[in-house]
């Protein structure tokens, strides 16, 4: 279980996380929602080692991870899938890939990881050797998405993946999130689009500048009145 | 100018610029990643130079000890200058690092300059390398033909470390973005020191070589190099090991044609190398095989 407790962020001279506490229990999928600047990515940002000026315990599977640097925070298996893709444009799908198993060393299972993200995104493998910068929005996304996974995480974090993307490009990040779930990796979903991500959440929680408002069952939230009209549109 | 004449100028120049390309190298690696440039790089080839010199002259090391002995030194250096200058400031603002740099360069040299004084120092001849060759009407030494075939040799193993082993893919991907290259667990401080040591690696074989054929060393020895093969760099277009090269074989041609064309011109040798950067950054600031700048020093 991923166990945050009290974590208050400075960011560029501002608070930019006011003492959140949460949980995201194994094999869950557990959202993040809120609006533009609540300090949803600032959370991960934090939990993945990207951030310094922090207080508070972030704790995995008992362990504190609070002062670990990123490699080492991925080396215990909690991985970050950042904001806005951030695939390497210069390099092959291939290469985007396999920069995602850096930290591992046996060469068979990196072979078999990158097998599975062509089969969970067969776009890729018709495109392995284009240079990432050349896709489309949406097929950087997948890769965003199976390279994040090469380390094998068993937290994958997903900094609005759906962000920028059409309609039907948005279902199906969804629905490949929820076959990584499947698969059995937790998720710790930050999301802009509520609606697809509370759909698919086990539990969520509401940000707000810095401070969780609510929480609650993912189906719970999609029906609480606040909710509605704040993300909803309602 | 009779053909002969030409074809001896031909090899000086390649072994020239493959000299620059080498040095050149440095800069681009460094700046490629750090977005920093380097303005140490040139002593640090000078060190290079009084390494192997040492290890010949203090140490009586047979030649090609001393010149790996040169290269691991040089590179330890190159690690060090980056540890102690460079990374302290690595969340500073880039103007910084820069002035770090200058700051870097005046200290080796000032060093060297107390340590070794001033009078150059005069290199024991490699016989072998320095015993004219003669083809017909032209005379080479073979340490002209040696210079252009160890640089490509460099430069061929360089690039088969950064597009087939995985640290020269976290080089490659750190210099695009370093944060995400962090969060696929690559050690980037390890990768940078890596960096450092290859650049200041090539510096070393650049200095040795350099050593033998112009033999007198001095601690400003790497200034003017230094410069010219940033302006190679900057021509080839700096982030390019390739245009790194490049740059410093055209330099390296466009120096000794000049020269040997227009006899007369030859006081201004070294003016030539700054006029065509003042060129460059006017017609073609990204160089010929650069990417797009976002931001420039």
């Amino acid at each position: 279980m991923l166990k945050i407790e009290n974590l208050k962020v400075r960011y560029g001279g501002i608070q930019a996380i006011r003492g959140i506490s949460l949980e995201v229990p194994l094999g869950k999928i557990v959202t993040l929602i809120g609006a533009n600047g609540a300090g949803k990515s600032s959370t991960l940002r934090s939990i993945a080692g990207l951030v310094k000026s922090k207080s508070g315990t972030i704790s995995w599977k008992e362990k504190n991870i609070t002062t670990m640097l990123p490699e080492e925070i991925l080396a215990q298996g909690v991985a970050l899938c950042p904001e806005g893709r951030r695939i390497f444009p210069q390099l092959t799908v291939l290469e985007n890939l396999k920069l995602g198993a850096y930290i591992r060393s046996d060469k068979n299972a990196v072979e078999e990881s990158i097998e599975r993200a062509f089969k969970l995104f067969p776009r890729l493998k018709e495109r392995s050797w284009q240079k990432g910068g050349t896709l489309s929005g949406g097929e950087q996304q997948m890769l965003a998405l199976a390279r994040a996974l090469m380390s094998d995480p068993e937290l994958l974090m997903m900094d609005e993946p759906s962000l920028g993307l059409a309609p039907l490009l948005v279902e199906e990040v969804f629905r490949v999130i929820r076959e990584i779930n499947k698969e059995g990796k937790t998720v710790l979903l930050v999301e802009q689009n509520a609606f697809g991500a509370l759909q698919i959440a086990d539990y969520a929680y509401v940000l707000e500048v810095g401070e969780i408002t609510l929480e609650g069952k993912g189906e719970d939230l999609l029906r609480d009145e606040r909710v509605i009209s704040a993300y909803l549109g309602g | 100018m009779n053909s002969d004449m030409f074809i001896q100028h031909f090899f000086n120049a390649l072994m020239l610029g493959s000299l620059y390309g080498l040095i050149a190298i440095g800069y681009t690696m460094v700046y490629g990643i750090l977005r920093l440039i380097n303005f140490a790089h040139g002593d640090i080839f000078m060190l290079g130079s009084y390494f192997v010199f040492f290890g010949v002259t203090a140490f009586h090391m047979p030649w090609w000890a001393a010149a790996l002995f040169s290269i691991v030194a040089t590179a330890a250096t190159g690690i060090m200058v980056d540890r102690v200058a460079y990374r302290p400031l690595r969340e500073a603002p880039r103007i910084s690092a820069l002035i770090s740099a200058i700051g870097v360069s005046f200290f080796i040299e000032n060093m060297c300059l107390v340590l070794f004084t001033g009078v150059p120092k005069p290199m024991p001849r490699l016989e072998a390398l320095v015993q004219v060759l003669q083809f017909g009407n032209i005379r080479i030494l073979p340490l002209t033909l040696i210079v252009p075939v160890v640089s490509f040799l460099l430069v061929a193993g360089l690039l088969w470390m950064l597009y087939r082993t995985k640290p020269g893919l976290a080089m490659r991907a750190i210099s695009k973005d370093i944060e995400t290259t962090r969060l696929m667990g690559v050690k980037v401080n390890r990768i940078i020191a890596l960096t450092f040591a290859i650049g200041s690696a090539l510096a070393a074989a650049a200095g040795i070589m350099w050593a033998l054929r112009y033999p007198q060393i001095n601690p400003f020895m790497g200034v003017m190099p230094g410069f010219k093969a940033f302006i190679a760099a900057v021509f080839g277009g700096i982030g390019s090991v390739q245009g790194a090269m490049i740059g410093g074989l055209i330099l390296g041609f466009m120096e000794i044609m000049i020269v040997a064309f227009f006899p007369a011109l030859s006081g201004y040798r070294d003016a030539f190398a700054f006029i065509l950067l003042i060129l460059i950054l006017f017609v073609k600031p990204t160089g010929l095989m650069g990417e797009k700048l976002e931001d420039k020093i």
